[in-house]
């Protein structure tokens, strides 16, 4: 059975056929559509590093068949730089050394935009550290993703601030 | 995985007309059916999703304070929903205590209550499982049972319920509104999930077929907004599932319980609310004898089904400890670390 589902990928449009219902999201983005910035670890939900967003929200990509969000709106990691101006998220990153080997990085970055949006954590370090929990990092650069969560939710209010001023 | 036919139907009537084919299965966000597709445990030969159904998706509040939550209300939105947050605070903690933020996000109400086990014999298809496959043992019995259940299992099954969100549901009396082939019905919280007996197979009392169209909280289940606590313990902090939970919700007026609730998570195939406990509470004193008491009606019939007996120490302890949070009264704020002993508010003992 041929479906054919419209996703807007990074701000743009698509149609896509799927010869197979079984298509995960994130196989669809990393195999299908090449954007191998969102990664696979557990490929069932235990450990977030397919983190992308969906119509605004961050979710699992690899326990999503991508059938059943057609019509939504998906944001990976290629889609948050403005050329070559970092997202604030990933400027943080690099500027708190948020990570080592980097593989979970894409996940955590998309994770993080997810719960600056959401705006329950505050600035408690504790409430970020318990909103980031579906992250892990192998590397156990928690100290740097927890600091670069801070301070990316600190200029995004400025940013903010400056636009509304 | 195996191949499945995918259908989306836009009508509650057309989602259910198609369940009646054998082999068909809903599909909400996926978190977990989409899990067991990928480890061949869940074999579907046809998905019906639901995502897209219309009006299942509302918080909605009667007159009177009872309020209909739809099945395919994600688990994020309705914890953090203020007014739901507010009358039902407890569900709000067991909600947010439970999986990430991601899982949360994309979970649905529906999908949570019909979570199946985490038993690791059901997830793995060379090991014996009579859940999975009627018949053919339970390899868990004489294998690593550490977190399986002390209340109410059987030889057959010893395998435990794992939503935290089910267990206040339990508690303050909730009603799920399904709608199969023969209609519509409502089936009391209480009476949802099944215990094992001879068919583990068998693990809920939703007829083949039947969607989940919402679930209702009572009015009265509001009289404990002041008084109510989930308290779960976990391997880690965060991000795992219960060892042992509890959800306790007090009444109080002029010092003394007029009214009680008490359920306990992961001690058995059902979120397991106690009645017997919740009586002996009523009329007396918030004390800690009082809930030790409590405690003991509460565990009278839980035995070790394997390596686990001292998960029933352990509930002991975190029924008191959680009716010890609730009469100290509902924190103002929602706890950073939700439902976490680790999080608890100052004055209330941490040894119970
Ligand atoms: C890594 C991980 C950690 C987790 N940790 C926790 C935890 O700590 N605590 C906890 O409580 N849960 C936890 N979960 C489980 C999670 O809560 C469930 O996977 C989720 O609630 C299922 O909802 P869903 O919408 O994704 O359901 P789906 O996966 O789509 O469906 C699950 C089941 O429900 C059926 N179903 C769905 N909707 C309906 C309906 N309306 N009517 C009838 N049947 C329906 C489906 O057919 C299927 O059998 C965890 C999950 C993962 C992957
Ligand atoms: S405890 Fe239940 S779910 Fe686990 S292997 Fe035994 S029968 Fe299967
Ligand atoms: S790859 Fe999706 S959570 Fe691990
Ligand atoms: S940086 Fe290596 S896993 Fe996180």
């Amino acid at each position: 059975m041929t479906l054919s589902i419209s996703l807007t990928i990074n701000g743009q449009p698509k149609t896509i056929a799927l010869d197979d219902p079984r298509v995960t999201l994130l196989d669809l983005l990393r195999e299908r559509l090449y954007l191998t910035g969102t990664k696979k670890g557990c490929d069932r939900g235990q450990c977030g590093a397919c983190t992308v967003l969906v119509d605004g929200r961050r979710m699992n990509s690899c326990l999503s068949l991508a059938v059943s969000l057609n019509g939504t709106e998906v944001t990976t990691i290629e889609g948050l730089a403005e050329g070559d101006d970092l997202h604030p998220v990933q400027a943080a990153f690099i500027e708190c050394d948020g990570f080592q080997c980097g593989y979970c990085t894409p996940g955590q970055i998309m994770s993080a935009v997810g719960l600056i949006s959401e705006g329950h954590a505050g600035d408690d370090p504790e409430r970020v550290r318990e909103l980031m929990s579906g992250n892990l990092c192998r590397c156990g650069a928690y100290q740097g993703i927890t600091e670069a969560v801070l301070e990316a939710q600190r200029t995004l209010k400025e940013q903010k601030e400056r636009d509304a001023a | 995985m195996n191949r499945f036919d995918y259908i989306c139907p836009t009508t509650v009537a057309e989602a259910v007309a198609g369940a009646a084919e054998t082999g068909s299965a809903y599909l909400a966000a996926g978190t977990n059916l989409v899990d067991l597709m990928k480890i061949g445990v869940a074999r579907p030969q046809r998905l019906i999703d639901v995502t897209k159904l219309p009006g299942l998706d509302a918080i909605e509040w009667s007159p009177d304070g009872s309020v209909r939550v739809g099945a395919m209300v994600r688990n994020a939105d309705l914890a953090y929903d203020l007014r739901f947050a507010e009358n039902f605070p407890a569900v709000a903690e067991a909600l947010l205590s439970g999986a990430s933020a991601q899982l949360r996000n994309a979970a649905t109400v529906g999908g949570n209550l019909m979570q199946r086990t985490r038993c690791a014999y059901f997830q793995d298809t060379a090991s014996a499982c009579n859940r999975r496959a009627p018949g053919s043992g339970c390899d868990a019995l004489e294998g690593d049972n550490r977190l399986h259940a002390v209340i109410g299992w059987s030889e057959h099954c010893i395998a435990t319920h794992p939503s935290d969100f089910c267990v206040p549901l339990a508690a303050l009396d909730a009603v799920v509104e399904v709608e199969g082939p023969q209609g519509r019905r409502d089936i009391p919280f209480e009476s949802f999930h099944r215990l094992p007996g001879d068919t583990p197979e068998i693990e809920t009392n939703l007829a083949p077929g039947e969607l989940i169209l919402g679930v209702r909280f009572p009015a009265e289940a509001a009289r404990f907004k002041a008084h109510s606590r989930y308290l779960k313990l976990r391997e880690r902090t965060s991000y795992a599932f219960a060892v042992v939970s509890a959800a306790a919700a007090l009444d109080l007026q002029e010092g003394s319980i007029r009214h009680a609730r008490l359920a306990v998570g992961a001690v058995a195939a059902k979120p397991w609310r106690i009645r017997e406990a919740e009586e002996g509470l009523i009329g007396g004193e918030p004390t800690t004898e009082a809930f030790a008491k409590a405690a003991e009606i509460a565990l009278a019939g839980a035995s070790p089904s394997g390596d686990n007996a001292f998960k029933i120490e352990l509930a002991r302890r975190i029924i008191v400890r959680a009716l010890a949070l609730a009469a100290e009264g509902t924190p103002r704020a929602m706890p950073a670390l939700p439902g976490s002993p680790f999080s608890s508010a100052s004055g209330v003992s941490h040894v119970a």
